[in-house]
């Protein structure tokens, strides 16, 4: 095992696939010269040159465009978002002309390429700056949806995405970039898309989470775990495909499910986890669902109304708790 | 040679003529066209089509000179307007008139209609149902061209309304910054559905569209097929070159409405009357083929008569070409094709799965 940041996991699962596959290229705006906003393609420049590392002007539904043209035409372009909110420019784009021509081509025309970028809150950088678009993307047949949280998450599931023949959003999280994780010695570690991961087993409680929520899932996990209460938690790595079997297994043992998100609760991944549920699993539960999420409102600046404002671990604890008729 | 953009309003003013035989296929292509798109509109009031459906009628000059100056490794992408284009490259009328009865047979077989039709054996990349979304996605086929080093050229038709959607420019600064071998064919036909070129532009002409980028542009009568194909020859050795992307406004005219449902009262009758009567293309060509004793009135005929029996075909597989099957529905949603989502008989899945069954993956319809 070795130790490595998110931010050099992604950019070394970039560099292992850019060596093997001449038609992937990453496309977006600093990701060459300036070697990244958040300095994940760190190095790429140098290695691949200005033809596969391209800096492109401050023209997201132009270059997001662009980038899936080229994909249709049989490249694999990798497609940097400074942050998912400047992709709403281009989502047309990735909806309507990434996702679906495939389908209304009847088979022709395919799209392979991975749309990359931070995603929801970062830090004090108010309601513009701080979206979750899980459900947003994970809404719509035709796009594959991955969200990850460990260095492993990022290097496996990056990996097999740029492999992958569809179009691919992932979304990654600034404040994980920074952040270290053991990931295995292996010198082509892909991960399945598709498959959620149990970080921590239990018996009590299924607490479902993705990106960063992961690690504040853990957290709960551990201060549950000092009252008694052992919480089993799932990190869902992909949206979509989404892993019900796992997350129904899972159930099957604890019989009660709290789901974690940075975004909203509306028609967000916690509602679809819970219709999941009441379709796939209403006998097994003894308690109803439970979601955590942001408060119903834009993100705030403020530093004690954003921290209200996102979900923090002990809410998790406490949406457990309830599920488990523990509350005191 | 095409010149910047400010000076350059025909192409080399009075062109050369061009050979008969190319005359001649100049005429069989417009008129496949025509008697195509008529043929569609009576179907479509019978309701053999449904939908959205957008005419060709009165542009087949454009798509047809333009196609005769690319090779068929080249590339187009166009909008919605787009039977005509898909039979140009070459797409069997059957295919594209049984993809808008949505049936089996169809090019899209059956899952895109009227607006999503595709042959990449043809090069023609669609048929795009958002206005403006097909010209960044032309310039990134360009963009492939050039990653892999090919001298091939992408060419991206659309309408003077798209020419007013931001990433048109979004797309002109990089296809120029990166001289892309894109030719940008802006079919202006006058009516951007019912706002017409004069109230919805402001100042310049859409041929100096790309000034500002370094783009050079070149207005052409897009009502003459010899002068399109002409200007197009010129685009395309530009591009082959790799001067980067140029752009042709071809002045055109659609005469019906903007769709099957558009009765287009915002225009007069006169107004379509006089130009079906003075600039029809397919007109302009058949004086040609007389004029020159290229075809004589029995050639014409004859003529004639193949076209119609191609459409008769067309329009006969169209109606007996079987539906889609129900398995079509969730294919081709992935390259991979698998149903992903929870569907609600995923539960029968678990309940089996829980007595120990075997869990069936793949496509649940």
């Amino acid at each position: 095992m070795a130790t490595v940041t998110v931010r050099e996991a992604l950019r070394d699962a970039m560099a292992e696939e850019m060596r093997k596959d001449e038609k992937v290229f990453l496309i977006g705006e600093e990701v060459a010269q300036y070697q990244g906003a958040y300095k994940v393609s760190q190095g790429l420049l140098d290695e691949f040159g200005d033809k596969r590392v391209i800096d492109t002007p401050i023209t997201e539904h132009g270059f997001t465009g662009l980038a899936v043209g080229a994909a249709m035409g049989g490249l694999k372009p990798i497609t940097e978002f400074m942050t998912f909110n400047f992709a709403m420019q281009a989502i047309d784009q990735i909806i309507n002309s990434a996702a679906k021509t495939l389908y209304m081509s009847g088979g022709q025309v395919h799209c392979p390429i991975v749309f990359r970028g931070p995603n929801g809150a970062a830090s004090r950088v108010a309601a513009q700056h701080s979206q979750c678009y899980a459900s947003w993307y994970g809404h719509v047949p035709g796009l594959k949806v991955i969200a990850p949280w460990s260095a492993a998450d990022a290097k496996g599931l990056l990996k097999a995405a740029i492999r992958d023949p569809n179009p691919v959003v992932f979304l990654e999280n600034e404040l994980l970039y920074g952040q270290s994780f053991e990931i295995p010695d292996d010198d082509d570690f892909v991960l399945e898309i598709g498959k959620a991961h149990v970080e921590r087993e239990g018996s009590d409680v299924t607490i479902v989470a993705f990106s960063i929520m992961v690690g504040k899932a853990l957290e709960a996990a551990e201060k549950l775990a000092e009252e008694g209460i052992e919480a089993e938690v799932i990190n869902l790595r992909s949206i979509r495909p989404l892993d019900t079997k796992t997350i129904i297994t899972s159930l099957k043992k604890t019989n009660r499910l709290v789901s974690v998100e940075e975004g909203w609760a509306f028609a967000g991944i916690g509602a679809e986890l819970a219709a999941v549920v009441m379709e796939q699993g209403f006998d097994l539960l003894d308690a109803p669902l439970r979601r955590v999420s942001s408060v119903d409102a834009p993100l705030p600046y403020a530093a004690n109304l954003e921290h209200a404002a996102l979900p923090q671990t002990d809410h998790i604890v406490e949406a457990a708790r309830d599920v488990c008729y523990a509350r005191d | 040679m095409a010149r910047a953009a400010t000076k350059s309003k025909s192409s080399k003013s009075e062109i050369e003529e061009v050979e008969d035989d190319l005359l001649l296929d100049f005429y069989r292509q417009m008129l496949l066209v025509r008697r195509f798109e008529e043929k569609v509109g009576q179907m479509y009031g019978m309701g053999l089509i449904g939908g959205f459906c957008h005419l060709y009628i009165g542009q087949e000059a454009v798509v047809v000179g333009v196609n005769h100056a690319l090779r068929k490794d080249d590339a187009i992408i166009t909008s919605y307007r787009c039977h005509g284009h898909g039979l140009i490259r070459g797409v069997p009328p059957k295919a594209v008139m049984a993809e808008l009865t949505g049936r089996a047979g169809g090019v899209s077989k059956g899952k895109g209609g009227s607006m999503h039709m595709f042959d990449l054996e043809k090069g023609f990349y669609g048929g795009h149902g958002i206005v403006g979304a097909q010209v960044p996605l032309g310039a990134g086929l360009a963009f492939s061209m050039k990653y892999n080093e090919s001298d091939n050229v992408a060419v991206v038709f659309f309408g003077e309304g798209a020419a007013n959607q931001g990433q048109v420019y979004e797309t002109f600064n990089m296809a120029s910054l990166w001289k892309l071998p894109v030719i940008f064919v802006v079919e202006n036909n006058q009516y951007a559905m019912g706002t017409s070129i004069k109230r919805a532009k402001a100042g310049t002409e859409l041929y100096q569209r790309g000034e500002a980028f370094g783009i050079p542009g070149q207005q052409v009568d897009g009502m003459d097929v010899e002068k399109v194909y002409a200007a197009a020859g010129e685009a395309v050795e530009h591009c082959r070159a790799g001067k980067g992307p140029i752009l042709l406004e071809t002045q055109t005219y659609r005469y019906r409405g903007h769709s099957m449902s558009d009765p287009a009262k915002y225009r007069s009758k006169d107004e379509v009357q006089k130009m079906r009567a003075e600039h029809d293309p397919i007109d302009h060509v058949r004086a040609k083929l007389t004029d020159r004793d290229i075809a004589d009135d029995a050639k014409l005929k004859e003529i004639d008569k193949q076209v119609k029996t191609q459409i008769a075909e067309a329009a006969e597989f169209a109606q007996n070409s079987p539906e889609p099957k129900l398995e079509e529905l969730m294919t081709d949603i992935y390259a991979e094709d698998v149903v992903i989502e929870p569907r609600p008989d995923d539960v029968e899945v678990h309940e089996k799965e829980a007595a120990g069954d075997h869990v069936p993956d793949g496509p649940k319809v």
